[in-house]
């Protein structure tokens, strides 16, 4: 068994793509999944840190979050098929009709 | 340990490679690929971790449902390509910069911030086991778990409105 | 006095009293109320609607007497409250009738009189309705002379001063609008109204004096009840004489205003305007007097102040003396005896003057008895001219004759008539005894008053006892031109040719009136001196008594037979046809002139005294006001207080504060912090890109900071 600091570690690096995957990319779905990445680094968080302290609420967390997800998801999928039907594209840089 | 430490890296390699796939990935329908992968290899990690039913959760509802919706809207849409040419061309590199910026502050926090810590005792027996969970869940989280049905039925009937065609009259 | 012991248990009917009110209120209400529609539908309406104002008048009468007959029982009388009026802290003012010896005389002579001209009225208005082409003011006539009654009987019965002055303007607002009761008639058309107007304002100076008068009483006694006033004017006297000197000179301002002496006289002359039976009852017999009835109630304060008798006497005489002058030199039937009235009263203002009230009051009753007679009978002499007039306009054989007599013909001038002593009989005789009472030949009644006012003159003051005397042989003078122009020689024109007696309604008052003439003088003759009696126990201590001066008397009957003897030598029936007959152009108007022309002028202008007025008050003051309203307050008040000082500074004013203050700093500070609003909304607006990216990486920038916030903290 490795010391707790690794998976952190490793939660963090996977965090940080996640991230990078948001600013970077211009397709929502990607974008989309980037998001579900950052939450499964937090998720490996939760569940190494469930481990270290021998806790089981961090893992109830985690099955919240991934409950979460889920309908997160949904609806967010949705989401982007409404766009796609009135924009015709899933490019976030064409949607800016909310500039002030 | 040195078992341990060859299965960490690998897997943690697979992982960072999974995850980078996804950064770099072209097409959406390989995003996903690689998104289910890493999803995979975090399932392990949940294992190792002792949080078994986490991980079968993990890869039936991560992996296996979420994902396949991903796909299946993916195919739906068909606009996986996308028209390049950079529209926001001071985005790249600050996202980079602040990236980096967060890995070093994490690497702080995790070198010079934490003790380094000594592997923890081998779990109780029974720990994260399926019926732990279910005991937590049902006396501590009762509440919040049936908050969660009704979430995940008003994110149906919300799925079902969003995409629904408005209605004509007439 | 002697009656006392016989009718010392005569039942007292003191509690009638408010009913000398109420009756004529009564008639002139039914008058008001039905008078418009019994004239429109009944033949008889004029008849109807004159008997019922003449009983309501005659009820007043009857009240009068029985109140006379109460007091022969309980001479001292007594106040019979009816109604609070005003009551303010410690002062009141109350509607209540004062049935005293003082005030019972003049109410039997308001009624009786009264009464009389209301059934003369009766035959009277019914031709001058159509002689003015207007039958519908019928009616509206009987309604003010019994609004007169009413008026006149609260003067008279007061027993305060504010009431008697509610009476005193209640009579003055008759006078006026029966003075202009034919206000569209007269001179340019609005004459009479001219008239009524002149006699309304004239009055009113005088009554700002009874008003100041009021005032000065409420200050000094704190209240306006005769009697309280008499009881305590003796300590008030001894105080400050002042004061009641004051009373009594504003007082006798008021005299002057409503009785028409020197200086306010000059209305009643024009007052003749009004139809005749007005002019007998309100402008001879019984309003005008009121000045003299107002001395003799104040007795108690005027014995007080030699000086203000004094005044009252002086004003008194000279108008006495001033207007019987005016009269010769007058050729219109009714101003003569307008001159002749203004005269007469200030006989009367001269003898209460002089403290000799009951001379006073007995020259009042008597003069009210000859001077209404005189004008009535005077009205009968104008109707018969114009019944001539009439009858000849509507026979043509009679127009061809004679000369026509044209639009300009007057009824009321004497020089147009003539020779009317064999075409109107009893009126020339009721006239001729009218006048002879008048000139003061015994044993008529004028003679007994006239001669007690100046027996009394002659004791207390030589000079006024002149004045009068002489005053008294230009009355007896002009009364004989008046008598000789009128009824003697041959008619001098058409109409009078033709002139018809009146119809018995009008005569049998004449005659009526003509007997209390001959009679009135037995209400004190000397040696009985009843009325003198009668006052004392309401004059108490103010009395004189009274004294028979046969050289007085011998005197004054000489003068006054020679004076007629006088008339007679100018105007006998042969010398005046003689004058008459010379051509127009070559003689003058007046035979008198031929032998005293420029004083002749001076009476026939009555001594231009209206156009001194015009021009040393009325111009002046018309300039004034003009002055007051042209430029004081259209060019100062409106044009440049109003329009340029007012409303141009608040223009100014509201400029500034909408210009520097509303739009510079108040809009300024508003817009101001709206501009920056703006400005800074700019500058973040484009922090809003609308490219969810961005969003996503100042979220992701914030965990960064405070990521590394948290660690290095």
């Amino acid at each position: 068994m490795l010391p707790i600091e690794y998976y952190t570690g490793l939660s963090v690096i996977l965090f940080t793509l996640g991230a990078l995957g948001v600013l970077i990319r211009r397709n929502a779905l990607i974008i989309f999944m980037s998001i579900e990445l950052m939450l499964n680094s937090a998720n490996l968080a939760f569940v190494s840190f469930a481990r270290s302290y021998e806790g089981m609420s961090g893992q109830i967390f985690v099955f919240f979050v991934i409950a979460v997800a889920a309908a997160e998801v949904a609806v967010g999928l949705a989401l982007i098929v409404a766009i796609f039907h009135t924009k015709r594209n899933i490019d976030v840089d064409q949607i800016n009709s909310m500039k002030g | 340990m040195i078992p341990d430490l060859i299965l960490f890296f690998g897997l943690a390699l697979v992982a960072v490679a999974s995850a980078i796939g996804l950064l770099l990935s072209r097409s959406a329908v390989y995003a996903a690929l690689n998104l289910i992968l890493n999803f995979t290899a975090i399932a392990v990690f949940y294992l190792v971790l002792d949080a078994p039913f986490l991980a079968l959760m993990q890869v039936t509802v991560y992996a296996g449902a979420i994902m396949v919706l991903f796909l299946f809207v993916i195919m739906l849409l068909g606009a996986e390509k996308l028209s390049t040419g950079p529209t926001l061309p001071y985005q790249r590199p600050l996202s980079i910069l602040l990236a980096v910026i967060l890995l070093l502050e994490a690497a702080y926090a995790l070198f010079f911030r934490s003790s380094p810590g000594a592997p923890p005792a081998p779990a109780l027996a029974g720990f994260g086991s399926p019926q732990a969970i279910g005991e937590t869940l049902f006396s501590a989280y009762l509440l919040p778990f049936e908050v969660v049905s009704i979430l995940l039925l008003a994110a149906m009937v919300g799925a079902i409105v969003l995409t629904k065609k408005p209605r004509r009259r007439g | 006095m002697f009656f006392q012991e016989t009718v010392s248990q005569a039942p007292q009917f003191f509690g009638l009293v408010p009913w000398i009110v109420f009756f004529p209120v009564i008639g002139l209400l039914f008058n008001i109320a039905f008078g418009g529609m019994i004239l429109k539908r009944s033949p008889a309406g004029e008849k109807i609607v004159g008997w019922v104002a003449s009983i309501a008048s005659g009820l007043t009468f009857v009240v009068s007497v029985l109140l006379l007959v109460s007091l022969l029982g309980h001479p001292e009388g007594m106040v019979v409250p009816l109604a609070e009026w005003i009551k303010i802290g410690s002062f009141s003012a109350n509607w209540s009738f004062q049935v005293d010896t003082l005030s019972v005389v003049m109410m039997l002579v308001v009624s009786i009189v009264g009464t009389l001209i209301h059934i003369y009225s009766i035959g009277y208005m019914h031709e001058d309705v159509r002689h003015n082409g207007d039958p519908g003011r019928y009616g509206r006539f009987f309604v003010f002379m019994n609004l007169f009654i009413v008026s006149m009987m609260i003067l008279v019965s007061a027993d305060n001063y504010l009431m008697l002055f509610v009476g005193w303007e209640g009579v003055g607002l008759c006078s006026y609008l029966l003075i202009g009761f034919w206000y569209d008639k007269g001179e340019d058309g609005i004459g009479n109204a001219v008239a009524g107007k002149k006699a309304m304002i004239t009055t009113r100076i005088g009554d700002v004096g009874m008003l100041l008068a009021l005032f000065a009483m409420f200050w000094a006694f704190g209240s306006l009840d005769f009697n309280t006033i008499f009881a305590k004017a003796p300590q008030v006297a001894a105080a400050s004489p002042v004061i009641i000197l004051l009373i009594t000179l504003f007082m006798l301002v008021a005299v002057t205003g409503k009785s028409a002496q020197i200086p306010l006289y000059v209305w009643l002359p024009d007052a003749m305007a009004g139809p005749t039976p007005v002019s007998a009852l309100i402008h001879a017999a019984t309003m005008v007097t009121a000045g003299v009835y107002l001395v003799a109630r104040s007795a108690d304060l005027y014995i007080l102040e030699p000086q203000a008798q004094f005044m009252v006497t002086l004003v008194g005489s000279a108008t006495a003396l001033f207007a019987a002058t005016i009269a010769v030199g007058q050729f219109d039937i009714k101003k003569v005896l307008a001159y002749s009235t203004v005269s007469q009263l200030g006989f009367m203002v001269a003898a209460v003057g002089m403290g000799a009230f009951v001379a006073g009051m007995f020259h009042l009753v008597t003069h009210a008895f000859f001077k209404g007679l005189l004008f009535l009978s005077a009205g009968s002499v104008i109707q018969g001219v114009e019944r001539g007039a009439h009858h000849i306009e509507h026979d043509p054989k009679l127009k061809k004759q004679s000369k026509s007599l044209g639009p300009d013909f007057d009824p009321q001038d004497m020089r147009n008539m003539g020779g009317l002593r064999s075409r109107m009989k009893v009126t020339f005789w009721v006239y001729l005894i009218g006048a002879i009472s008048l000139s003061g030949l015994p044993p008529l009644a004028g003679f007994w008053s006239k001669d007690e006012i100046l027996a009394e003159a002659n004791k207390l003051y030589i000079w006024a006892y002149v004045l009068l005397a002489i005053a008294a042989i230009f009355t007896a003078f002009y009364m004989t031109r008046q008598v000789l122009m009128v009824f003697f020689g041959k008619p001098r024109s058409a109409a009078a040719e033709h002139a018809q007696e009146s119809p018995p309604v009008m005569t049998i008052p004449l005659m009526i009136l003509a007997g209390l003439t001959v009679l009135g003088g037995l209400i004190n003759l000397p040696e009985f001196h009843t009325l003198e009696h009668w006052m004392e126990h309401t004059l108490g201590q103010a009395i004189h008594k009274a004294e028979f001066v046969m050289l007085v008397a011998a005197l004054s009957t000489v003068l006054a037979l020679l004076a007629i003897v006088a008339g007679w030598w100018f105007y006998n029936p042969r010398r005046y046809e003689a004058f008459w007959a010379e051509p127009a152009a070559k003689r003058p108007d007046d035979p008198l002139r031929r032998l005293i022309g420029p004083l002749f002028e001076l009476w026939k202008n009555k001594y231009w005294i209206d156009e001194l007025y015009w021009a040393a008050i009325l111009n002046p003051y018309i300039a004034l006001s003009r002055f007051l309203a042209d430029v004081v307050d259209w060019r100062f008040w409106h044009d440049w207080f109003h329009d340029q000082a007012l409303f141009g500074g608040f223009n100014r004013l509201t400029g500034l504060l909408a210009g520097r203050i509303d739009l510079g700093i108040i809009d300024g500070i508003a817009n101001g912090l709206g501009t920056l609003a703006q400005r800074v909304a700019a500058v973040l607006r484009s922090v809003q890109t609308g490219f969810v990216r961005n969003y996503a990486l100042s979220i992701f920038l914030g965990v960064v900071i405070i990521l590394g916030y948290l660690l290095l903290r």
